[in-house]
């Protein structure tokens, strides 16, 4: 213990060992899956993210929505119940092939979001939560994201995708409220979350 | 009494040393330390208080989401939680934790302190990094990858200023005085080959070639598992097992389980990462080894705890007196609690419950908080002193200091313990409704703000007299600052 080659070599060996088998081994075991072709529609799961959804994810990263919403759904025998309806079935390394980073969450402030695009697909839903969670979740404490939203006065035709808010939250007069680019991406992002696909690994239940 | 609270006792007297020989060797080891530490102290101290602002205001977000900021979006909740998460960890923790890894291995080594510029270097660059990084995050940069949510342009830039001021720990220990090896140098050792080895892990496999996502959350977990309980864990220990002893003037009681305690919390501590993960999307085997490993780890938490009661035992009377021995002996206890805790939660029964709520942050306060910022603080009580040759100018201010954190951090602890069951069993409920769960976490998130708010006040407190030092303030004193007047004799 008294020499600094014996301890390092010892910690060295603590570590080594170690990284073999949590860093190293799990990337060639599960560090190379492919997608699965679905034997009904022919199509393959999961599917990679198109350009508008990856700009929306990294808007979610960006915001840090992970921090209160998780994105995995643990086996049945842990979440009685279906998990208040959040998934169909526990969700697997395969389900997370293409995302980089994976939003699995630690922690539940608010639902669950993997399933959100099957569970919500109003678009309109989703703009209004995004623009004032109150607005259709009474009682939520989720921020407003109105900073994703541009309130402008209506100069001739009023845009086609102006928010229609009802009070106390809508545009003043002559005014609206159309969400940018980044609220576009979020929200196309979100309706993608869907893994109620099967997977050999992980039937549905 | 007296001998119980003077800084040199006889377990460290150099074989073949005087007294006065001995005295003028710290006095110029601690010479050069003085700069380099106290700037890193100095930094570390302004993040801290910085970083409870954040957290303060991350709390008030959970009860009144846009009551305070309106709807900016620097300081929506995932920015704000994010930026206090990251301040704290790496700019308080991580700065104390080098400042005292410093002065420590200087004077075990009883070898002066070299490249002190570079040192300096390493903390400016440290602390530009951050401003960077936390700039970054409430822009929108953020990475989401859990603990390691600075953007990609500025942890490098910490990983460079680790290398620059923490390789001299390491380069201290092969230049070192003949003799005695201590426990406190294996720590420091373990700690800093720790922090490169498994940040460089997390920079290339997570941030600059991102592995596939399958893999991407298990090694992300690692990293997390790996940086508290093989960097920030070993560095307060090592602080625990150089400052107990020492404050009280006795060897530390067993020197061989020390060593059963180190190596075996070297080996399963490596192995333990994949309990975040239980029920995740990880194979079975990897939660397995984890479970197992976070209950062998109690081998090393019992050790621990058994040597430093055996050496304590006699000598608490001292926690009324000495700023050093109250934190440090605070924060052994919660590392016991925190070590426990974490094996229950890694059990299934509890962990279907807690995983996904306040449950986990309680646990987290309670190790890098009530552990290691407690052990922190103790150690920065010691240090300075014999950096500036200066006594403590308030025994008010360090009495506030400590009764402040100790009673916020052991509130909000209980809270979020708490409530954190509470609204597990809610979430595992079906019936319950969701907004039911909200509403009944909201006196337990009201009560937090008020705990953050006490422990704001305590680091206020500790920022207010690390300032006055800095100003030797007050008289030149001859001796050290005690919280109890009365001395009994003895």
């Amino acid at each position: 213990m008294n020499k600094l080659t014996t301890l390092f070599a010892g910690i060295f060996g603590c570590f080594a060992f170690a990284w073999v088998g949590m860093v190293l081994i799990p990337n060639e075991d599960l560090g190379h899956l492919a997608p699965v072709i679905q034997e009904d529609t022919g199509s393959s799961v999961p599917k990679a993210d198109s350009g508008l959804i990856e700009r929306g994810r990294r808007i979610y990263a960006a915001n840090g929505c992970v921090y209160c919403h998780s994105q995995q759904i643990r086996p049945s025998d842990i979440e009685e119940g279906h998990n208040r309806g959040w998934g169909p079935r526990r969700t697997v390394p395969r389900d997370y092939l293409y995302e980089n980073p994976p939003f699995l969450g630690t922690m539940r402030t608010g639902p669950d979001l993997t399933n959100i695009g099957h569970r919500q697909s109003s678009e309109e839903w989703h703009y209004k939560h995004l623009y004032m969670p109150w607005s259709v979740t009474p009682g939520s404490i989720m921020p407003s994201f109105s900073f994703l939203f541009e309130k402008r006065k209506i100069g001739g035709q009023p845009s086609s995708d102006a928010l229609k808010m009802d009070a106390p939250y809508a545009a003043l007069p002559g005014e609206e409220i159309v969400p940018t680019e980044d609220a576009k991406a979020l929200v196309a992002y979100l309706k993608s979350r869907d893994c109620t696909y099967p997977l050999p690994e992980a039937p549905e239940k | 009494m007296s001998s119980v609270l003077e800084s040199h006792s006889p377990v460290f007297t150099s074989p073949g040393h005087s007294p006065d020989e001995d005295r003028r060797e710290r006095a110029a080891i601690d010479a050069s330390c003085r700069t380099p530490v106290l700037y890193a102290f100095g930094s570390a101290i302004c993040w801290l208080v910085l970083g409870s602002l954040f957290g303060l205001l991350a709390s008030i977000k959970l009860h009144s989401p846009d009551d305070l900021t309106g709807h900016l979006s620097w300081f929506t909740f995932g920015r704000v939680r994010t930026a206090h998460m990251n301040i704290v960890t790496y700019g308080w923790s991580a700065l104390a934790g080098v400042g005292v890894s410093i002065w420590l291995m200087a004077r075990l080594c009883r070898t002066k302190l070299v490249a002190q510029s570079l040192i300096m270097l390493g903390i400016t660059l440290w602390n530009i990094a951050l401003i960077v990084g936390i700039f970054g995050i409430l822009k929108g940069d953020m990475t989401s990858i859990k603990w390691l949510e600075l953007p990609k342009y500025a942890s490098p830039l910490l990983f460079a200023a680790f290398a620059l001021s923490g390789i001299w720990v390491v380069y201290m220990f092969t230049q070192r005085q003949p003799g005695h090896v201590y426990v406190s140098q294996w720590y420091l050792i373990l700690a800093f080959f720790s922090f490169p080895w498994v940040y460089g892990t997390a920079q290339l496999l997570l941030l600059m070639h991102p592995v596939q996502g399958s893999v991407f959350g298990l090694i992300n977990f690692w990293y997390i598992n790996n940086i508290l309980s093989l960097f920030f864990t070993p560095i307060a220990l090592a602080a625990a097992y150089y400052f107990i002893p020492k404050v009280i003037g006795k060897p530390i009681h067993s020197y061989h389980l020390a060593i059963v305690g180190f190596w075996t919390m070297a080996f399963f501590s490596n192995w333990a990462g994949m309990h975040h993960m239980i029920g995740g999307p990880a194979p079975a085997w990897m939660v397995t080894v984890s479970v197992v490993s976070s209950v062998l780890i109690l081998i090393p938490v019992i050790t621990v705890a058994i040597n430093f009661h055996m050496t304590m035992e006699g000598s608490f009377e001292a926690l009324r007196y000495s700023p050093t021995l109250r934190f440090v002996v605070f924060g052994a206890v919660a590392y016991t609690l925190a070590s426990f805790q974490g094996v229950l939660m890694s059990f299934q029964g509890l962990n279907n419950v807690t995983h996904f709520t306040d449950y986990s942050i309680g646990h987290s306060h309670l190790g890098m908080y009530a552990f290691y910022t407690m052990v922190m603080f103790g150690s920065i009580y010691y240090i300075v002193p014999r950096l500036i040759q200066w006594e403590w100018p308030s025994a008010w201010l360090i009495r506030m200091h400590f009764w402040f954190t100790v009673l916020g951090s052991s509130l909000m602890i209980i809270t979020l313990t708490t409530g954190g069951l509470i609204q597990g069993m809610g979430l595992n409920d079906e019936k319950v409704p969701f907004s039911a769960i909200i509403d009944s976490e909201a006196l337990f998130r009201i009560t937090r703000s008020f705990a953050g708010m006490a422990m704001l006040i305590g680091h206020l407190a500790f920022a207010s007299v690390f300032a006055l030092m800095l100003l030797k303030f007050g008289h030149r004193s001859t001796g050290a600052t005690l919280l109890h007047r009365e001395i009994p004799e003895s």
